[in-house]
């Protein structure tokens, strides 16, 4: 069996008393790509923020490669290796794509801001170094002639696959996806699904997605946890869980798919 | 750096050494009378104040009006370095204490200040200023109300002309580094900033520490401009004054900050006349700017001679 | 133990003066989450307009300062229309710095108007001192202490019990679902910037009459002080500003008596510093947390 990357333990968070997850557990392999569905307000965003660290846990842990991210800020949780897009894009909107890109290898350069104002050579070769491969990146992405625009004059689905890209500049070990397809018309979402694919081969990384297009979810995913009242109902292969009675009840409402 | 980077770069500091050379020549042949030398060392101190406020409103995206208040650190600290060290090339070594004195108290300052935002850190930036001005009129070292006198007054034009296009060139390369682009992405979005690993508070307080320390760069350049000090002189308006320069140039905009720092000292000069309407009329612009062009007069854009070209054809399109 | 009785209520008389500005601060705080740095200056113009009307119309007190309030309240009304409105969906930063832009604006027309040397301020109220033992309370002292109560707790009574009063509290609640509820939001804003902007004059006659003293600039202090009050107290929640305004007024008062006239503004600044750093949230206030 391969070594788990990602576990979620017995995981739970209140607010104000309510209690918006309880109990939710599941595993990622390396490489896996995973759905996490369910019907609105399930809590599959507070998921990710809890796995990001933007917010702490009320019980539960989480863990990665082994190594717990309890009480790790947001930004360890990144050095760790977990990046993420988010449900309503935010992206560095006055800045342009390259730049977008270029932030997020932030931690991978080192030049101090004295080297950096004086332009001495630890910031021409680093920066070089950073630029190239921000534009392969966008290359994937089939952004790299929108590399000077600024973030916000894109179109909507370019923004998306942006934000992907930023996302993917860490090098992270597991991806999450807030609905990366919203939004999109299916011409897009097609092409959104193999760039997906191909991401996960080229760079071997795991991707935990939050997505509401059926066709995506079913079309790429290895996996899918359905989240119902802040509870896992289900876990297993789309086939599965096509056929799971609780979750067509609870989240597909008959309407079939 | 690709071909047109290039140009562009060549193209610019071609023009910058046109102004210099202009300049230095104008003043060193004596075309130009004291007043309108007075009228230029003003200006070019103010560049270096709008520029540098221009880090954390522009590029930080935080209102901060206390601003005056790291250039009368900085001001007091090189007058006392100068008063009291005979040393050679005591001017350089003063205006740096100068930077490093207000740095500090930009440092002190800003790691309580930036755990709050927006509103209240406008707030307390303001009433930070207004302690260090009320501490600085209590000090006896100082002089207190009574001024400091006796500052040797040698901030010539090719002196102060030299710092501000070192100073404005570092913050310029600066903001154009990851530093800057960190600094960008938290004024952009924090949250998401953070998920791309950017260490907010550290580069907050970076943005916060040099603006103040260019500020107090500034401020010696004035202490030796000036020959005589006195708190009041870095007050609140003084403050506001700054910041119409930064919001009339375009927050973000480096050249916005520049232009309007030499237009808003120069055109009451001119306007001499109108001279009581002065904060009268900024305070109009202040809010008509905000209704009307909320961007600044360049935007974010940074003014070029390749740029020009440019806007015309793209037009104001671009202004959002 | 007499000297600091004394220092405790002329404390108490500023700071009544403070929490009336201070309510302005909050409401419309609470309403649109604007700090509006001009407030301070429709104190200024309050005093100027009771000034003018009390020499050169030669106006009896209680109709000058009938008018002074409905002038200020009519300016806080416009302000909000000219100024503030059509920024209501802009970022933050535009906003204040407009509000800034007003404040400056205020202060430099009423400049050009009546010159920059300060006036004094005709007292036109004889009120006599009372004597408790051997303490002594100026009669102005107890009026001002008394009509501040009184204001606040009509205007307490007022929010809760109101049809109008009511609308702000659900605008400030949540404006959009005000908004659906049929509440107009526009006229409920702009009230409650003409309330602010009277209680506002209100306090700018009553502090008038303890420091006869106006000038273009007089707004400033008072108004910042009474921004702190209400930061103090806990911006958006009324009790708050009363409480933040006595707490300042008594601190002021205390730190001119027992240690240095000239750092009492340094003092007030450290409050605030203090409280922000400590609990940004004021003394009454709840945490809020941003989502995500």
């Amino acid at each position: 069996m391969v070594d788990t990357l990602l576990e979620v333990n017995d995981l739970g968070i209140q607010f104000g008393g309510l209690a918006a997850l309880e109990r939710v557990a599941f595993g990622m392999e390396p490489g896996e790509i995973v759905g996490l569905i369910g019907p609105n307000g399930a809590g599959k965003t507070t998921v990710f923020n809890l796995i990001t660290g933007i917010y702490p846990p009320t019980s539960g842990w989480i863990s990665l490669d082994g190594k717990r991210l309890a009480g790790m800020g947001t930004r360890r949780i990144f050095q760790q290796g977990v990046a993420r897009t988010f449900q309503n894009i935010r992206l560095f909107k006055k800045m342009s794509a390259l730049d977008n890109a270029r932030v997020a290898a932030h931690n991978q350069m080192t030049y101090n801001p004295l080297t950096g104002a004086l332009r001495l050579p630890g910031y021409w070769r680093e920066e070089a170094d950073v630029t190239k491969r921000a534009m392969a990146m966008l290359e994937i992405f089939g952004l790299s002639e929108y590399a000077r625009e600024t973030a916000s004059s894109l179109p909507y689905g370019r923004q998306r696959r942006l934000e992907i890209a930023r996302a993917l500049m860490s090098g992270p070990k597991l991806l999450l996806l807030d609905e990366p397809a919203a939004g999109m018309n299916p011409t897009e979402t097609q092409s959104l699904m193999s760039t997906i694919r191909d991401v996960r081969d080229r760079f071997g990384v795991a991707i935990l997605l939050i997505e509401h297009d059926m066709r995506l979810v079913m079309g790429i995913c290895e996996r899918l946890v359905v989240l119902d009242y802040g509870q896992v109902i289900a876990r297993g292969a789309p086939g599965e869980i096509r056929r799971d009675e609780r979750v067509v009840k609870a989240y597909l409402g008959g309407s079939a798919v | 750096m690709d071909a047109a980077a290039r140009k562009l770069w060549i193209m610019n500091a071609a023009a910058l050494a046109a102004v210099s050379a202009a300049l230095l020549l104008a003043v060193g042949t004596g075309m130009v009378s004291p007043y309108i030398q007075d009228v230029l060392i003003s200006s070019l101190i103010n560049i270096i104040m709008a520029v540098s406020l221009n880090l954390v409103c522009g590029l930080l995206g935080y209102l901060a009006l206390g601003h005056a208040a790291f250039m009368g650190v900085g001001a007091y600290a090189a007058a006392l370095v100068s008063i009291h060290w005979k040393v050679p090339l005591s001017f350089p070594l003063a205006l740096l204490m100068g930077g490093v004195a207000a740095a500090v108290a930009g440092a002190a300052i800003g790691v309580p200040a930036l755990r709050l935002k927006g509103d209240y850190l406008a707030i307390i930036t303001l009433g930070f200023g207004e302690i260090v001005r009320i501490i600085m009129n209590n000090m006896p070292i100082l002089g207190g109300a009574r001024s400091l006198r006796g500052i040797p007054r040698v901030t010539t034009i090719p002196a102060a002309y030299a710092v501000v296009v070192v100073c404005v060139a570092l913050m310029f390369t600066l903001g154009r580094s990851r530093h800057g682009r960190a600094i960008l992405s938290i004024r952009e979005d924090e949250v998401a900033a953070a998920s791309c690993g950017i260490p907010a508070t550290y580069y907050k307080i970076l943005a916060f520490t040099l603006a103040a320390f260019f500020a107090g760069i500034a401020g010696g350049l004035y202490a030796h401009n000036m020959g005589v000090l006195n708190p009041n002189r870095f007050n609140f308006d003084r403050s506001i004054e700054y910041l119409v320069m930064v919001v009339l140039g375009g927050m973000g905009s480096i050249t916005g900050a520049v232009i309007a720092a030499v237009v808003l000292t120069a055109l009451p000069e001119i306007l001499r006349p109108l001279s009581d309407y002065r904060m009268l009329i900024y305070s109009l612009a202040l809010i008509l700017m905000m209704l009307f062009r909320p961007d600044g007069l360049l935007g974010t854009a940074e003014f070029s001679l390749a740029g020009i070209a440019g806007r015309f054809r793209r037009g104001r399109g671009d202004g959002g | 133990m007499n000297t600091l009785l004394t220092q405790i209520i002329n404390g108490l008389h500023v700071g009544s003066v403070y929490a009336l500005i201070a309510l302005g601060y909050t409401m419309v705080y609470g309403i649109v989450k604007l700090i509006n740095f001009a407030h301070g200056d429709v104190i200024m113009v309050g005093a100027y307009a009771a000034l003018t009307l009390l020499t050169s119309a030669a106006l009896p007190f209680w109709a000058a300062a009938l008018l002074a309030i409905l002038f200020c309240a009519a300016l806080g009304v416009t302000v909000e229309r000219v100024a503030y409105k059509p920024l209501r969906s802009a970022p933050r930063i535009s906003s204040l710095i407009t509000t800034i832009g007003v404040s400056f604006f205020l202060q430099n027309s009423v400049q050009m108007l009546f010159s920059p040397t300060p006036r004094p301020f005709p007292i036109r109220i004889n009120v006599p001192t009372l004597v408790v033992g051997n303490l002594k309370v100026s009669g102005l002292t107890f009026v001002t202490i008394l009509v501040a109560v009184a204001l606040m707790a009509a205007l307490e009574m007022f929010v809760r019990r109101a049809r109008m009063g009511k609308a702000m509290r659900a605008v400030s609640e949540d404006l959009q679902a005000a908004q659906l509820m049929g509440v107009n939001i526009n006229t409920t804003i702009s009230m409650t910037f003409a309330i602010g902007a009277a209680l506002a004059a209100v306090g700018a006659i009553l502090y008038s009459t303890a420091y006869p003293s106006v000038s273009p600039t007089m707004g400033a202090m008072p108004g910042l002080k009474a921004f702190i009050a209400a930061v103090l107290g806990g911006i958006g929640i009324m009790p708050g500003a009363m409480l933040g305004g006595f707490i300042m007024g008594v601190a002021e008062s205390l730190t001119k008596g027992y240690i240095s006239t000239q750092l009492s503004d340094a003092v007030v600044f450290g409050i605030l510093i203090v409280v922000l750093l400590v609990k940004p949230s004021g003394i009454l206030g709840r945490h809020v947390s941003e989502k995500v």
